[in-house]
């Protein structure tokens, strides 16, 4: 039986990199005494696999792994066994059953939200009435937005305008906070910090990653009419 | 959720920043506290968490209600610089507030190579470096572990020493600190009335002079009423005692990423270069009931996918084959890995190493020590060529085709033969394998490593007498096995490597060393060097230039005959083991006699006075 898992992960635990978090849920699985299923041969390792990694210092409210299990406990249940065992900064949002047909969460992530804000002890440049401004004009309005996107092997001009789904200002107006919708995934994979860094450089200012605390809100596929639905609402509830 | 000791900014640009958040799995974290205690690892925070005492005593502390007990581990060369830089003092996991606050610091001591690392901490930590600069507002600073065996070179950094096992004496440390500070007691106070707690020693209590040819002539209490000796301390209820049911997981990979059953204390073989077979006697077994009940709450606990045994030779526990039998169920049941080191190769572990790991990519460790009969006499292994050639033979049956050998060069009374005598061993067993596996059955060549260390005399060991070589004359031992590994016929399935020579001279001195070596570690500390355990950090020359600068001959504590009645820096301590059987011992490796070990026939080694463990079996 597939399931899709949906997690929380904040504060201090931005600093544990995605393969840390998947041992994590390894042991977390063993604990909460899921019955997953384990792969063949001396040392069996789980079935389980992570929708889209995270980068160290990210938070999310939108992380989701997808397991195999030879039974299942009802949602409800499993989620309480698996967050009676979290530590503090992680915590199961969701556990639905996916169809048996269903690729894994990896395959299929076509886009995220992110909100991207400014850290304690970092000003915005802007006000956000300003900052709305600046992107409704340097963004929004124009029909291309070409940037550079470097590789360690190549670098290659890239309109962002089609992949980026979303962009707008919101916030009090000494907190601004932006929310960047992307596509993710293998093919184009767009980073927010991308987005935002390059509306900086086309107002001349310089924009600094240790400012900014990026969050990620929520992970997409598309279903079969091209629409972007939640990785989680591809499955049902276990009652 | 805590506030980090450290900005986003300053961890987003290190190595590893989870080395310094805490929050892990089965961490304590307390409101508030009467004593709090910093338990430090002067090493790497994988390194640190892969030890089994610190869990142990960490789980000890915490189930106090007045302590509350953190972790601290060496930062990392990329933060020290940072921390230096930026002036941030060094801090506890747990609840992130500096330890310069806490009432102890204690730190462990695994290893010689550590000790720059314990000026590292102290330093980061902004507490004086030397004891005697500590005030009434400073923590009180206490080492322990295996090397505070012989504590004098690092005595002056120290206010005191913990020596022997730490579940026995901390209640009434703590309780006697907490009634001192109370009564609004000094820091002078508290040690002097600490010092007559058994096993604990205050270095500033004790004076120490010298003979003209720079050994010691008497090693002497300052006040009548605290004791000349101090007694090692033991726990003889393996079975009733404290064992950390849910220890702490950490995120990122440690060096053991396992649950650790601690099967067994001490050893009965008594290899006359082992000091961890001499200190820890006796040996003490745990009820093989308590480890199953231990097993299953540390899976459940913790969710490791690998559990290992813990003891210096799993194969002499008694209820071995009870315990594996019930381990593999449970593992099978659960998808855990189990990991068995340090067993003897024979039918038994051979069959059992068949069920649990791969044969294909595992390989049978044999640790003969010295490549010759006679040097393995004169070091008291039990192994024989019979033992080593006819496990070999079951194993290369059963389809394995790597060995590993690890041996020690310079032991005492070491010749060419005995150096030569390795590869030949090695070339045997290659022979071995080609003979009894035919062809068309082989899984490729058979390929045997063989590891050599060089030998370094450690207190409370027969062979604290023995004398060292110079860096020069290790390498070319080293030289001649290499060379003669080339001479053996199947030379092309035998790998060799050697260890380094100049961190094993270094270790010697540190090891055997008194008082006076303190200067050249501080030296070291203040000149840039730490992480002396670490390739890559060790700077021998800077070592060399340290002692130089403080009129310190590292060949008084290497090279140096040591005569029978010399009087040892670590001679106050009485950790059970009689000087009079080390010296015995000494004279019987030269008469390359084996001793039979403590289940055959009592040697009378003194650690009997502490009535329990082998020295009692079948007695009682
Ligand atoms: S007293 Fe005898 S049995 Fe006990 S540890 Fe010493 S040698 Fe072994």
């Amino acid at each position: 039986m597939k399931i899709r898992i949906k997690f929380r992960k904040w504060g201090v635990m931005k600093f544990i990199g995605h393969l840390d978090m998947m041992r994590y849920f390894q042991k977390a699985m063993r604990r909460a005494h899921i019955d997953i299923c384990y792969s063949e041969g001396f040392s069996p390792h789980q079935i389980m696999s992570f929708a889209a990694p995270l980068g160290v210092g990210i938070t999310s409210d939108g992380e989701y792994l997808d397991i195999e299990v030879n039974a299942s406990e009802s949602s409800e249940a499993s989620m309480k066994a698996l967050n009676a065992t979290m530590v503090d900064g992680v915590m199961v949002t969701s556990y639905v059953r996916l169809p048996d047909d269903a690729k894994t969460a990896m395959s299929i992530v076509a886009a995220a939200d992110y909100r991207l804000s400014y850290k304690e002890g970092y000003e915005s440049p802007y006000t956000t009435s300003q900052w709305k401004e600046i992107v409704q004009k340097h963004f929004t309005e124009q029909p291309k937005f070409l940037i550079v996107k470097k590789t360690k092997k190549s670098e290659r001009e890239v309109d962002l305008k089609p992949l980026v789904y979303q962009f707008f200002v919101e916030g009090d107006e000494n907190a601004p906070q932006f929310h960047i919708s992307v596509s993710t995934g293998s093919v184009d994979n767009i980073k927010p910090e991308l987005v935002l860094s390059s509306v900086y450089e086309k107002c001349g200012l310089v924009y600094e990653d240790a400012a900014i605390q990026i969050h990620r809100e929520e992970v997409y596929a598309r279903d079969e009419n091209g629409a972007l639905i939640p990785l989680c609402d591809m499955g049902e509830i276990i009652y | 959720m805590r506030k980090l000791a450290l900005t986003d900014e300053i961890l987003m640009q290190i190595e590893k920043p989870a080395r310094y958040i805490g929050n892990e799995l089965n961490s304590v974290v307390k409101d508030t506290s009467q004593i709090r205690f910093a338990m430090c690892f002067p090493d790497v925070y994988e390194i640190g968490m892969s030890h089994l005492g610190i869990q142990i005593l960490y789980d000890m502390f915490n189930k106090r209600e007045d302590t509350w007990c953190e972790r601290v581990y060496s930062p990392w060369p990329d933060l020290h610089k940072i921390m230096k830089e930026q002036n941030i003092p060094l801090f506890g996991l747990e609840s992130q507030e500096p330890i310069k606050t806490f009432d102890f610091i204690g730190i462990t001591l695994q290893y010689e190579m550590c000790y720059t690392n314990v000026l590292q901490l102290l330093d980061l930590a902004q507490i004086p470096l030397l004891a005697k600069d500590r005030s009434d507002g400073d923590p009180i600073v206490m080492g322990g572990g295996p090397c505070s065996y012989n504590p004098e070179p690092i005595a002056p950094f120290f206010d005191c020493f913990y020596i022997g096992e730490g579940e026995i004496q901390f209640d009434a440390f703590l309780t006697l600190y907490k009634r001192m500070r109370a009564e609004g007691r000094s820091r002078a106070e508290f040690l002097h009335e600490a010092a007559k707690i058994e096993g604990i020693y205050v270095p500033s209590l004790y004076e120490v002079t010298y003979k003209e040819n720079g050994t010691i002539d008497a090693f002497l209490p300052i006040y009548d009423d605290i004791p000349a000796k101090i007694k090692k301390q033991v726990e003889m209820d393996m079975t009733g005692t404290v064992y950390p049911e849910k220890p702490v997981v950490p995120f990122i990979k440690a060096t053991q990423d396992r649950i650790v059953l601690e099967i067994q204390r001490g050893c009965i073989r008594g290899c006359r270069f082992c000091q961890a077979g001499m200190i820890y006697r006796p040996n003490r077994e745990k009820g093989v009931e308590r480890l199953k009940e231990l097993a299953k709450k540390m899976i459940d606990s913790t969710g490791h996918e690998e559990i290992s045994l813990s003891s210096l030779s799993s194969s002499d526990y008694s209820e071995l084959e009870e315990l594996i039998n019930f381990l593999m169920e449970e593992c099978e049941k659960r998808k855990i890995n189990i990991s068995l080191p340090s067993l003897r190769i024979d039918a038994f572990s051979l069959d059992i190493m068949q069920k649990v790991q791969d044969i294909k990519k595992s390989s049978l460790t044999f640790a003969p020590e010295a490549g010759s009969q006679r040097l393995r006499n004169v070091i008291n292994k039990g192994l024989t060529i019979e033992d080593i050639l006819g496990g070999a033979k079951q194993a290369f049956v059963g389809g394995w085709n790597k060995v590993k050998l690890y041996f020690m060069l310079g032991l005492p009374t070491e010749t060419e033969e005995d150096m030569r005598a390795i590869p030949e061993l090695a070339n045997e067993i290659a022979a071995l394998y080609y003979e009894t596996v035919p062809k068309e059955q082989r899984n490729g060549k058979c390929q045997i490593t063989i590891s050599t260390s060089f030998f370094v005399p450690k207190p409370f060991t027969p062979f604290q007498w023995a004398t060292m070589l110079d860096p020069g004359d290790y390498l070319g031992r080293a030289k001649i096995v290499n060379d003669h590994v080339k001479e053996q016929l199947n030379h092309k399935s035998i790998r060799y490597n050697w260890h380094e020579a100049d961190v094993t001279v270094l270790e010697g001195v540190l090891a055997r060393g008194d008082r006076k070596v303190a200067d050249a570690i501080l030296y070291v500390y203040e000149h840039g060097g730490f992480f002396d355990a670490w390739h890559e950090y060790f700077n021998f020359e800077l070592w060399q230039e340290a002692f130089e600068a403080c009129g310190i001959d590292m060949d008084f504590y290497t090279k140096r005959e040591r005569t029978e009645d010399e009087i040892f820096p670590w001679d106050f301590i009485d950790c059970g083991v009689t000087k009079e059987f080390l010296l015995r011992e000494w004279r019987t490796a030269h008469t390359e006699t084996v001793t039979p070990n403590c289940r055959m026939r009592c040697a009378g080694c003194g650690a009997r006075e502490f009535e329990g463990g082998v020295c009692f079996e079948d007695k009682n």
